[in-house]
């Protein structure tokens, strides 16, 4: 019995921290409606900061001195990004944002290996607080009684924060009507960053402290955003009340999911979270929210069938593009069949995210199960290349047909969301379920057949299956599903009064967009190999998105163009520096902020404006057609 | 008009917002080929009439029958197959389509081929599309973007998309709401006829009495989420309650008036 009160008061000794940066996350978005990806790389830099600091201030006062100073410190960094970035973008859409903030997630991970080192660091424990207590024989550490309590204690002190002082009530005024506050002649600016400032310190302590409990390290942010994530869909985004429930939910949901199934303890925390958005789609504590600002779309260009002109040039790309084994060599054949695999994977990203809106930040979970997919059909029953091809994306498909049904019941940032933690708990499956997946040594030996086993035959497959995929999906945008589930994307009330079912055709939309995913998973398993957890991991999901946002996400051909640039790019900056997340962070900042359109979406405005004759179409008359008279 | 049989059938619709009784305990029914205008003034409670009988809103209290079938709480979508077409006070449209695809996506809904993947949107029956934007008078905007149309021009459309089912009955909320006086006139003419043509019933709320007094074969009250008045446009004229809300407003109808705007 004292061994299950000890675990619970475990669990809410972690409840603390989750809700601090839960309750940040919260308070952001009730003012500014910008969902804080980089949250958890606040929470991370205040676990650093916390570390430095402590090591030099001595005594009790230094150390608790450190962690709140540390907290003071990531705010002041809060502070100017939100004066220099957030304010350029509050207006964007939402994709845009969410984005953005995820750019800065990556560039403070290597910012910090940059500073702090590559290795966990072990920080310091809380003076006087090292022991522990003994409960019915069991220890419980001294500082977990401390985390415990404190989590009421911030509860509490929010609480009169928002009700006792004149900030406060400008704050929930602020939540409910932005216009209103502003025209009451308060500085909005301020009130954005100040509010800003609080959500970061709140993470920011929430990581500051960990350190005596925890090693500190550069991966941490991550493994808290899902976390958090996971936290504000059940108790509600805005509502600091359920960030706390929600927190100490999730905190005693992982510390009993241990006991229950060991291996794969997420899959508890996993099942509330399904039940509770079954029941209450918008959380505990939350608000349904009014429809959000809709499509990832800036301007209304519609999308046209390509133009015979457009169609030569692509079959003559095609062409060039299968000679390519008559001139490269091998390395240039695999780097080849590589971007074909990632063209697949983007071209099924945009059709679920700029055809139907639904920006998902997990797509990679799908191709990540079609990797697996295969290497258990090649490895477990030994089935020949062809058959793995053509079964494996099935569990693509089985994956986004299950979480896909959970996901579009949300919109807006609680699908991206939503979709994240999905993928996260793929991740978690295939790296703690070693006896079936191999964990963290992955699956070896998966080679291809040996009619493609050489370079070139290999890569004419990829090419083959992609320009296949590209114009299946091609056909699909343009086909009365196509457009239904655009519509459902444009307006949903007024697809609604047409007799469109959105929930289902945007169901429909996510498993061709898993499917689609998991074929580029399974041509990918054979093309390195292997399969490893990483292939459904949050790094291939953003690599995906920023695929279809540098192609432009306004355009039907920007997938292509995005994956080809960006993945030759990247291959190229792994191989030249170390750094490729900051860079490719930095990348995915500018292009939000100074280059929303995308390559092709630029592209197609040089046509438009008539600087790119062999690309016209014919634009429609502005005839003067009047009344009916 | 002779008797034509009872379209839709309204029995003490009910709903509340928290405190607020947005529509209390109203009843009435459009017959087929009728034409009824709900007027009362803002926050009268008329959009949230329209939202319960195409199933936007769930009534508190009360049944919408349609033929005789209960249709209370069905999604819009079953309201819409049903025959039911909707405008809505501010337009909803697909912007990023182009004039004649808004309509073409509600005629591959009529013809259940939502799920088709294979054919062509911009080819699907086109003639039928063109068509039905030639009737509502925006047939030369066929393929412009949506979003560029003057809001005028959007209202026409959003009559298009609602005839694209071959509705038996067409809920319109302010459908000239924005238009200029002439146009206003024109876009009810031109729904009269067609309702007239097709044998549809119209259900429509509008502030502007010329328009009201001019189409409606009756007139529905509503005021405060209450029903105060029913009846033929003169019926309705006279009230002394009608007038007295009205007048606060300057919207009563008299003789003079219409003589000015007829003109
Ligand atoms: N979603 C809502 N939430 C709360 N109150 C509402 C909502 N929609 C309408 N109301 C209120 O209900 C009443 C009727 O509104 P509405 O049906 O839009 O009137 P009308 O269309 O006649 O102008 C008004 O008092 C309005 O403020
Ligand atoms: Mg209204």
């Amino acid at each position: 019995m004292s061994f299950y009160i000890v675990q619970f008061l475990t669990g809410l000794a972690s409840a603390a921290s989750l809700f601090l940066v839960a309750s940040g996350l919260s308070i952001i978005f009730g003012v500014t409606r910008i969902v804080n990806f980089a949250h958890g790389a606040f929470y991370m830099l205040g676990a650093y900061v916390a570390f430095t600091l402590t090591e030099r201030l001595s005594g009790t006062l230094g150390f608790w001195g450190g962690i709140v100073g540390a907290a003071l410190i990531v705010a002041l960094i809060g502070v100017i990004v939100e004066m220099v970035l957030l304010r350029r973008i509050y207006r964007s859409p939402e994709l845009f944002q969410l984005l953005a903030t995820f750019g800065l997630t990556l560039m403070v991970e290597d910012l910090v290996v940059l500073i702090w080192g590559p290795d966990d660091l072990l920080g310091r424990r809380a003076p006087g607080l090292r022991g522990a207590i003994d409960f019915f024989g069991q220890a419980v550490p001294t500082y977990d009684i401390l985390l415990i309590v404190l989590g009421p204690v911030v509860l509490g002190l929010l609480w009169l924060l928002f009700r006792r002082t004149r900030w406060g009530v400008l704050v929930r005024a602020a939540t409910q009507d932005r216009d209103m506050v502003a025209a009451l002649g308060v500085n909005q600016k301020w009130l954005f960053t100040s509010v800003f400032a609080l959500g970061v310190f709140l993470a920011a302590l929430g990581g500051a402290l960990q350190i005596p409990r925890d090693a500190v390290n550069h991966t941490m942010d991550l493994r808290i955003i899902v976390d958090v994530f996971v936290v504000v869909v059940i108790g509600g985004l805005g509502s600091i009340t359920g960030a706390f429930v929600a927190a100490v939910l999730v905190s005693e949901l992982n510390a009993f999911g241990i006991l229950i199934f060991p291996k794969i303890s997420i899959i508890l925390v996993f099942l509330v979270m399904a039940v509770v958005l079954v029941v209450r789609p918008w959380g505990l504590f939350g608000k349904p929210e009014a429809a959000a600002r809709q499509t990832p779309g800036l301007s209304v260009r519609p999308w046209r069938p390509l133009s015979s002109n457009e169609r030569l040039a692509f079959i003559g790309a095609l062409i060039i593009a299968a000679a390519l084994p008559l001139l490269g060599s091998n390395y240039a054949l695999i780097v080849g069949a590589e971007i074909a695999i990632f063209v697949i994977f983007a071209a099924s990203l945009h059709f679920l995210m700029s055809v139907g809106g639904l920006a998902s930040f997990g797509h990679a979970a799908y191709f990540g199960l079609g990797t697996y997919g295969v290497a258990f059909l090649a490895k477990f029953l030994g089935l020949p290349m062809i058959v793995c091809l053509l079964i494996g994306p099935l569990l693509g498909l089985l994956g986004a047909m299950l979480f896909g049904w959970f996901a579009v019941q949300l919109s807006g940032v609680y699908f991206a969301m939503l979709t994240l933690a999905f993928a996260q708990i793929v991740w978690s499956i295939a790296f703690q379920w070693v006896e079936v997946t191999g964990g963290d040594n992955g699956i070896l030996g998966v080679w291809p057949a040996a009619f493609v086993a050489t370079p070139a035959r290999f890569y004419w497959l990829a090419l083959f299956v992609t320009a296949l995929s590209v114009i299946v999906l091609r056909v699909l945008v343009f086909s009365p599903f196509g457009y239904s589930l655009r519509a459902t994307r444009d307006s949903a009330l007024r697809s609604e009064a047409i007799g469109l079912n959105s929930k289902r055709i945007q169901w429909t939309a996510f498993v061709i967009a898993g499917t689609f995913a998991g074929i580029a998973g399974a041509l990918f398993a054979y093309l390195k190999g292997s399969v490893f957890p990483d292939n459904a991991g949050i790094a291939l999901s953003v690599d995906s998105l920023v695929m279809v946002l540098l192609g432009g996400v306004e355009t039907v051909s920007g997938a292509v163009i995005g994956a080809i640039v960006y993945k030759a790019l990247s291959i190229w900056l792994v191989s030249y520096t170390e750094l490729s997340k900051l860079v490719l962070g930095g990348m995915i900042v500018l292009i939000v902020v100074a280059f929303p359109k995308g390559i092709a979406g630029t592209f197609g405005n040089l046509v438009d404006s008539g600087r790119l004759p062999f690309f016209k179409r014919a634009l429609p008359r502005a005839s003067q057609a009047e009344g009916a008279e | 008009m002779s008797v034509a049989p009872t379209l839709l059938a309204v029995e003490d619709l009910t709903k509340s917002y928290g405190g607020v009784h947005a529509v209390r305990g109203v009843s009435f029914s459009v017959a087929a080929g009728e034409i009824v205008a709900l007027i009362g003034p803002n926050g009268a409670g008329k959009s949230t009439c329209f939202d319960m009988l195409n199933g936007q809103k769930t009534p508190d209290r009360g049944r919408v029958r349609l033929l005789g079938e209960d249709i209370t709480g069905r999604p819009p979508r079953a309201v819409w197959r049903l025959g039911v077409g909707r405008t809505f006070q501010i337009t909803a449209t697909f912007p990023t389509m182009t004039v004649r695809e808004n309509v073409q996506v509600a005629l591959v809904s009529y013809a259940n081929k939502i799920f088709n993947v294979w054919r062509s949107t911009p080819d699907f029956e086109r003639g039928e599309a063109d068509r039905l934007l030639e009737l509502v008078g925006v047939g030369g905007y066929a393929e412009r973007p949506c979003g560029e149309l003057a809001y005028g021009d959007l209202k026409r459309l959003e009559l298009a998309i609602a005839l694209a089912n071959h509705p038996r009955l067409l809920l319109m909320d302010e459908p000239t709401a924005g238009m200029a006086p002439r146009e206003r006139i024109e876009l009810m003419r031109l729904t009269a006829r067609i309702a007239r043509e097709q044998s549809i019933g119209v259900l429509f709320t509008e502030h502007d009495m010329d328009v009201v007094f001019e189409h409606a074969n009756r007139i529905l009250v509503l005021n405060r989420g209450t029903l105060i008045a029913e009846g033929s446009p003169d019926d309705v004229r006279r009230d002394p309650q009608v007038r007295a809300i009205y007048l606060g407003e300057g919207l009563v109808y008299d003789a003079r008036h219409r003589e000015g705007a007829g003109a």
